[in-house]
């Protein structure tokens, strides 16, 4: 292994090491609860990145997934009366439902491509919400309650915590692995060129829907954990379309379509946001800072975080080398661009 | 019967309301190849813009649009000179979208914070009156929205297909990189097209204010069925959208009759079922299928 892969390596252990002690080191529950909060956007962020990201079609409609995931949870626990850590046992077919409802919605949207795909998602969100609103059984405007649930206080956010981060080391992993994978390929080739790849003999549709329904797993299933730790679930809260910008925001800042952007992005975003809501007095003007931060992350860093920082990177290491090059009178061949597509 | 009637009148004179806000947004869209998430908010911001004139300044509505008008053409054109013109690379399409949901953002903090979230509303005196022919019962209200909507759209029309500036605004549309061959200023097209799709929110706001109660919240009702309106229409086609608009208002009018709950379904519904058939939508053309 090169010495690149294993400082890679040490470097992804550090930071799996600082996520599993940091409950045990901040002990603090204001600061846990958000730690969860950041792990439950980062886990929707690294799966919506792993669809919306590598295959080019903006999903703004992943809350649906979240949402349904956070409304089954809540029904199926309060029908079969399960109480404490039983309702954990639930997030795995809360992801199996995201992926079942995700089946049709991917057949149906992905036949479209572009703006047209985006305001398709954004109305299928829409038709969830209203669902939620009118249905006897998601209780409408009021929504659904948690039971209480007896964990010992001081360690209360604990199971919460794991859990999340259980999913979202998981799916930071999926993603990395299609990343690398012939899948990933042909999802990129998809965002490239759609009709070049079909040409190529990608079978495109069957593609598309594989990574729509693979990143609808997880956000169904942080649905469904988000809700036992809140408690409460309501049409505005479990099908919130700030939520979908807020993940595009993420991937965007970090580096739309990289493994470790949408991680980057997260882990910037979700707790600054939160710390922002705690210090400004009045919740509209933080609204106006928000899309203010929106905007300058957009304009300022169009590419994100990750693939401007490769390029920078890359581009010095050309100088140096150039220098060496000059001197021993031969041309340079990397660009700084050729690199930045190598770190990628 | 009798009722259902109404419910098309209705729909019809409300639809020519929606119609000029989607034409606004389907327009933008044809010349730069984006999606204006925000032409819900600014309905809803020149909206206020109508009630502290009239309730306020206590200067009428219809002549306040000799105001409201300019200011929101003013305030187009600024958002397109200040963000849509950056944007630059393969993530354009994605990024325009985010960057007018911020602006959408800014302005409904700005109007939260200048407004609070009471619903307020204004009706001018004489539209509070009814005009009954043979039954059926058109507040002059909507009549007036529907004459106005009418006129804008003649308007942008004849301004497309009668005027040298119209000529360019199609041939920016058609291709952008032969438009600037043969010297038309793309630039100054794209920003003064923007300002023309957010000065007709100006007029839309204004019929909207009157005939309905609205807070900032209004602007995310609005701008979905915006979107599902110039999707439904085809993209970029200012006949769609009027096509689309008549059709999905009046359809919700009428399910409105026995299913009120479900009525706003409607709009999402028809566009599952209108895409499923025909993916570039009404009258959309084929270039709406290129990723």
């Amino acid at each position: 292994m090169s010495a690149g892969g294993i400082a890679r390596l040490a470097g992804i252990a550090a930071l799996l090491a600082f996520a599993v002690a940091f409950p045990l080191v901040f002990t603090n529950p204001a600061v846990t609860t958000d730690a969860f909060d950041t792990l439950i956007f980062l886990a929707w962020a690294a799966a919506w990145n792993s669809f919306s990201g590598y295959s080019g079609y903006l999903s703004l409609g992943h809350a649906v997934f979240f949402g349904s995931g956070a409304y089954f949870t809540a029904v199926a626990t309060i029908d079969w009366k399960l109480t404490g850590s039983q309702v954990f046992w639930l997030l795995p077919l809360a992801g199996l439902l995201g992926a079942a409802i995700a089946v049709p919605f991917g057949l149906f949207a992905l036949r479209v491509r572009r703006h047209t795909f985006v305001v398709i998602t954004i109305a299928v969100f829409f038709i969830f919400q209203l669902t939620a609103y009118n249905l006897a059984v998601t209780g409408g405007t009021s929504g659904l309650l948690a039971p209480v649930i007896n964990f010992a206080s001081a360690t209360y956010n604990n199971p919460f915590y794991y859990i999340a981060l259980g999913i979202a080391v998981g799916t930071v992993a999926i993603s990395w692995l299609i990343r690398r994978s012939r899948f990933g390929l042909q999802l990129r080739a998809i965002r490239d060129d759609e009709d070049r790849a079909r040409g190529l003999g990608v079978r495109a549709m069957r593609v598309k829907l594989s990574a729509f329904v693979f990143s609808a797993v997880p956000v169904a299933m942080v649905g469904g954990l988000w809700w036992y730790f809140t408690a409460i679930v309501d049409p505005s809260s479990g099908f919130d379309p700030l939520n979908d910008v807020a993940i595009a925001l993420m991937a965007f800042l970090g580096g739309l379509g990289t493994v470790w952007g949408p991680v980057l992005g997260a882990l910037l975003i979700e707790p600054s946001y939160l710390y922002f809501q705690q210090q400004v007095a009045s919740g509209y003007i933080f609204w106006m800072l928000y899309g203010a931060l929106f905007l300058v992350v957009i304009l300022v860093l169009p590419r994100g975080i990750i693939p401007t920082a490769a390029e920078q990177i890359g581009n010095w290491r050309d100088r140096r080398r150039g220098r060496a090059a000059a001197a021993a009178h031969a041309p340079a061949v990397t660009t700084g661009a050729d690199r930045a597509k190598e770190l990628a | 019967m009798a009722q259902f009637l109404q419910a098309v009148a209705d729909g019809i004179l409300g639809g020519a309301v929606y119609a000029l806000m989607a034409a606004g947004l389907t327009l933008i869209f044809g010349v730069m190849d984006i999606i204006n998430i925000a032409q819900g908010i600014l309905v809803i911001l020149a909206a206020y813009l109508s009630y502290v004139l009239s309730v306020h300044l206590h200067i009428d509505p219809l002549l306040g649009l000799f105001i409201t008008v300019p200011a929101m053409f003013a305030l187009g054109v600024a958002i397109e000179w200040a963000f849509m013109r950056r944007l630059r690379g393969r993530e354009r399409v994605a990024m325009s979208l985010l960057v007018s949901y911020a602006v959408a953002v800014i302005i409904e903090g700005a109007l939260y914070q200048a407004f609070g979230s009471t619903p307020v509303g204004y009706l001018p005196r004489y539209a509070v009156k009814s005009l009954y022919i043979h039954g059926f019962n058109l507040p002059y209200i909507y009549l007036i929205g529907f004459g106005l909507a009418a006129a804008a759209l003649a308007a942008i029309y004849l301004m497309l297909y009668r005027t040298k500036f119209g000529r360019s605004i199609r041939a920016t549309m058609q291709d952008r990189v032969a438009a600037r061959l043969v010297g038309i200023n793309v630039d100054r097209v794209a920003a003064l097209t923007f300002g023309i799709g957010v000065a007709v929110t100006a007029a839309g706001g204004m019929v909207f204010g009157a005939t309905n109660t609205f807070n900032p919240d209004s602007g995310y009702d609005l701008i979905s069925r915006l979107l599902s309106i110039v999707i439904l229409g085809g993209l970029g086609s200012i006949a769609g959208a009027l096509v689309a608009a008549l059709f999905m208002v009046t359809a919700e009018e009428i399910v409105n009759i026995w299913q009120p709950t479900w009525a706003t379904a409607v709009y999402y519904a028809v566009l599952v079922i209108v895409l499923l058939i025909r993916p570039t939508g009404l009258l959309g053309k084929r270039e709406a299928r290129a990723q």
